[in-house]
C-alpha cells in the first residue's frame, strides 16, 4: 500500500531581499485509499505544500523530508515524481499554446505506463473518460488549457487524473472558480478514483462546500506554515460553523 | 511569455502630406537608391543600418567584390507538364521585372551572374503538383538570378531547397500575373559553413495572391531580403518564415512590404527558435503603406523563442504610414525565454524535461508550419524541429 509521508517539511522561496519561510515543519501520513483535506486561509501555505511536493522550481526545500514508499520524493525531478505516482490537480493549469489536448493526454500517459497505450482502447479510454465529465468531444482538439474557462480547466485536471490513476492525487483548490454543477461533475471524477481505493488523496482547499461531495476521512488545519489541528470530518463543520478565526488569531500572527 | 517586448514603433506616421511620400524612412535608411550596378553601392563598413546587425568579416567578400564566382552550385528544376522552364543569359528582357537590388551583395548577384533561370506557368494554367527546385552548393562562390512567372490566373507551388556547401549571392524574382495564386516555400538547409545572401522580389499582379514561406536551419551566414510590391489594387501577400538558429549562427530576414497601390493585403509572420552560444537572429520587418496605397489591410509579427543562454535576437518591427485611409495596420514583436512553467505541468504528468521542451518547441512552430498547405514540406519541416531539438545542448 503507498504511503506519502511528509516529515518537518520546511521550505522557502526568494523574496526581493532574501528569502522567506512559508512552511514550518509540516507533519502529514496519506496512505493510499485515505482522504485527507487540507483546509486554511488564504497565505496559509497550503500550496506551497501542494508545490513543493511535486517538485516547483520555485520553491526551496531548507529541510525535513517526502517519501513515497520509503523512496526519497525530494530527489526525484518533477517528471520522475509523476512517473512514481504522484499527481497535482493545478488551481492554475498553464497554458500550452500549440499542443493539442489529445496530442497531450497520449504523450503524458506513454511517459507514465512506460510504452504508448494502444490507439484504440486509448481512444475509447479517453472519450469515455470524457463523457463522464461532460467534456464535449472537440476539447481533445483544443489547445492545453488555451483558452479555456476556470471550469474546463478544472474538468481537464481531473480528466488526467482519472487517466492517469495516481497513487497519490493532490488536488489545489480544484472547487475554486467553480458552479455546483461543475463542482458536482469534478468531485463526481474525484470520487471515481477514489472508489477504486488505489489512491491517497490530499485535498487543499478554502471552503468547506466541497467537502458535501467529497468526504474525507480526516481534516488538518492548516495556518502560518504549518498543521495546527488535525481531526476527523466534524473538524470541517466546526470550521464551517467558526470560520478560521480561532487559527489565525493565535498561531498566524506570530 | 517572460521578459516579452511588444510593439516597438521605430516608423513613423503620417497622413496626407505630399512631401512625406517622397521622404520615405524606409527607403532613405538605405545607404544608396536601388540599382542593378555594383558601381552604385559604396563598401559597406558595418555601421549602414541595412549592415550593422550583419559580421561583415563572415560574407567571404560578397559585399566588397573580393569574392570571385568559380564555385560549383547545381540548381535542378522539376516541374510538372506545361511549365516553361529556359536557362537564359544576361540579356533576357524578363530579368530584374519584380524589383530592383537594394544593397550592395543583391547588386553584386545582379551584376555578377551569367544565366539566369527562368521558370514561366502560361496563363490559367493550374499545376497539380508543385515544381521543385534543388540549389546544391558543392564549395565556392556562385552568383545567381532566377526568375519564377506565373500568367493570369495561373496557380502554382513552388519548393525550392537549398543544401550542400558554398557561397551564394542571388535574386529571385517572382512575376504574379492578375489573379494568378504562387506559393513559394524556400528552405536554407545548408551545411554548417555555407553563406547565402539572396534579394527575394515579388510583383503581385491585381487580385493575385502571393504565399512566401521561408525555412532557415542551416549554413553559417544567411541573410535573405523578401519584397513584396504590388502591380495592381486587390493583391494579397503572405510572407511566412520559420528559423531555428544554432550555436554560432548568423540569420538575418529582412523583410518589405510596399503597399504601393490601393486596396490589397498583406501579413507577415516570422518565428524563431534560438539555442546555443552566439546563436543570432534578425527580423526587420518593414512595412510601407504609401499615400496612394487607401484600405490597405496590413499586419507583421515577429516571435522568437530563446532556448538557452548565450543566443541573441534583432527584431525591428517598422512600420510607416503615409494614408489615414486604411483597413487596418499593425505589427507586434515579442522575444521569449524558454517557459519553465509550461515545462513544469508537462513535467508534472510525467513528460521528461527534453520531450516536454519538444512539446512546447512543436507547439510553437505548429500554427505557422499548418500554414504552409503543403503536406510533405510540413511534415518534412516538424521532422527538421525535432532533429534540431535531438542535437541541442
Amino acid at each position: 500500500m503507498a504511503t506519502l509521508e511528509i516529515r518537518d517539511l520546511h521550505v522557502s522561496v526568494d523574496v526581493e531581499n532574501g528569502t522567506k519561510e512559508i512552511l514550518k515543519g509540516v507533519d502529514l501520513t496519506v496512505k493510499q485509499g485515505e482522504t485527507h483535506a487540507i483546509m486554511g486561509p488564504n497565505g496559509s501555505g497550503k500550496s506551497t505544500l501542494a508545490y513543493s511536493i511535486a517538485g516547483h522550481p520555485k520553491y526551496t526545500i531548507t529541510s525535513g523530508t517526502v517519501t513515497l514508499d520509503g523512496e526519497d520524493v525530494l530527489e526525484m525531478s518533477v517528471d520522475e515524481r509523476a512517473r512514481a505516482g504522484m499527481f497535482l490537480a493545478m488551481q492554475y493549469p498553464v497554458e500550452v499554446p500549440g499542443v493539442s489536448v489529445s496530442n497531450f493526454l497520449r504523450t503524458s500517459a506513454t511517459a507514465l505506463r512506460g510504452e504508448a497505450p494502444k490507439l484504440r482502447t486509448w481512444v475509447k479510454e479517453v472519450k469515455s473518460a470524457m463523457e463522464q465529465l461532460q467534456m464535449d468531444p472537440t476539447f481533445a482538439e483544443r489547445n492545453v488549457n488555451e483558452g479555456f474557462s476556470g471550469g474546463e480547466k478544472k474538468r481537464h485536471e481531473i480528466l488526467q487524473m482519472e487517466l492517469m490513476k495516481p497513487k497519490i492525487a493532490i488536488l489545489d483548490e480544484t472547487d475554486s472558480g467553480l458552479d455546483v454543477d461543475a463542482l458536482r461533475q469534478v468531485s463526481d471524477g474525484v470520487n471515481r478514483v477514489r472508489g477504486t481505493g488505489e489512491v491517497g488523496t490530499l485535498l487543499i482547499t478554502h471552503y468547506t462546500r466541497i467537502l458535501r461531495y467529497i468526504k474525507p476521512d480526516f481534516v488538518h488545519v492548516f495556518s502560518a506554515g504549518r498543521i495546527v489541528e488535525s481531526g476527523g470530518p466534524e473538524l470541517a463543520d466546526q470550521l464551517e460553523a467558526e470560520g478560521y478565526e480561532k487559527y489565525t488569531k493565535g498561531g498566524a500572527a506570530a | 511569455m517572460a521578459e516579452a517586448q511588444t510593439n516597438i514603433p521605430v516608423g513613423s506616421t503620417t497622413s496626407g502630406s505630399l512631401a512625406v511620400a517622397a521622404e520615405s524612412t524606409v527607403a532613405t535608411r538605405m545607404s544608396a537608391p536601388p540599382s542593378f550596378d555594383v558601381a552604385d553601392f559604396p563598401v559597406p563598413h558595418g555601421r549602414e543600418e541595412e549592415w550593422r546587425f550583419t559580421p561583415l568579416a563572415r560574407l567571404r567578400g560578397l559585399h566588397d567584390g573580393t569574392a570571385e564566382a568559380g564555385g560549383v552550385l547545381t540548381v535542378r528544376v522539376d516541374a510538372p507538364e506545361g511549365v516553361t522552364v529556359e536557362t537564359v543569359d544576361r540579356s533576357d528582357a524578363r530579368l530584374g521585372k519584380a524589383g530592383t537590388p537594394v544593397d550592395r551583395v543583391a547588386a553584386q548577384a545582379y551584376s555578377a551572374f551569367e544565366k539566369a533561370s527562368v521558370v514561366s506557368v502560361p496563363k490559367e494554367t493550374v499545376l497539380t503538383e508543385p515544381i521543385r527546385v534543388s540549389v546544391h552548393g558543392e564549395g565556392g562562390t556562385a552568383y545567381g538570378h532566377q526568375v519564377f512567372e506565373l500568367g493570369a490566373f495561373a496557380e502554382a507551388v513552388v519548393v525550392i531547397d537549398h543544401t550542400g556547401d558554398g557561397v551564394l549571392a542571388a535574386n529571385v524574382d517572382y512575376v504574379l500575373g492578375d489573379g494568378a495564386k504562387l506559393t513559394v516555400v524556400s528552405v536554407q538547409d545548408w551545411a554548417d559553413k555555407a553563406v547565402h545572401v539572396a534579394q527575394h522580389n515579388a510583383l503581385v499582379g491585381r487580385d493575385a495572391s502571393f504565399k512566401s514561406v521561408v525555412v532557415t536551419f542551416g549554413g553559417d551566414l544567411v541573410r535573405l531580403h523578401p519584397r513584396v510590391s504590388y502591380a495592381g489594387p486587390g493583391g494579397e501577400a503572405e510572407l511566412f518564415g520559420l528559423y531555428f538558429t544554432d550555436k554560432g549562427q548568423h540569420q538575418e530576414h529582412r523583410l518589405l512590404v510596399d503597399h504601393n497601390v490601393p486596396h490589397c493585403k498583406s501579413n507577415v509572420a516570422y518565428k524563431g527558435a534560438l539555442q546555443g552560444q552566439d546563436a543570432h537572429a534578425v527580423w526587420i520587418g518593414d512595412v510601407l503603406i504609401q499615400a496612394a496605397a487607401e484600405g490597405t489591410d496590413s499586419y507583421e509579427m515577429n516571435r522568437n523563442l530563446v532556448l538557452t543562454d548565450g543566443a541573441r535576437v534583432d527584431s525591428v518591427p517598422n512600420l510607416e504610414i503615409e494614408t489615414g485611409e486604411i483597413a487596418g495596420a499593425g505589427h507586434a514583436s515579442a522575444t521569449g525565454r524558454f517557459d519553465d512553467e509550461q515545462l513544469f505541468y508537462l513535467q508534472s504528468r510525467g513528460i521528461p524535461e527534453d520531450e516536454a521542451r519538444r512539446l512546447v518547441v512543436r507547439g510553437f512552430f505548429a500554427e505557422l508550419v499548418q500554414q504552409i498547405g503543403v503536406d510533405d514540406v510540413e511534415a518534412r519541416l516538424l521532422a527538421k524541429i525535432d532533429a534540431e531539438l535531438e542535437a541541442s545542448v
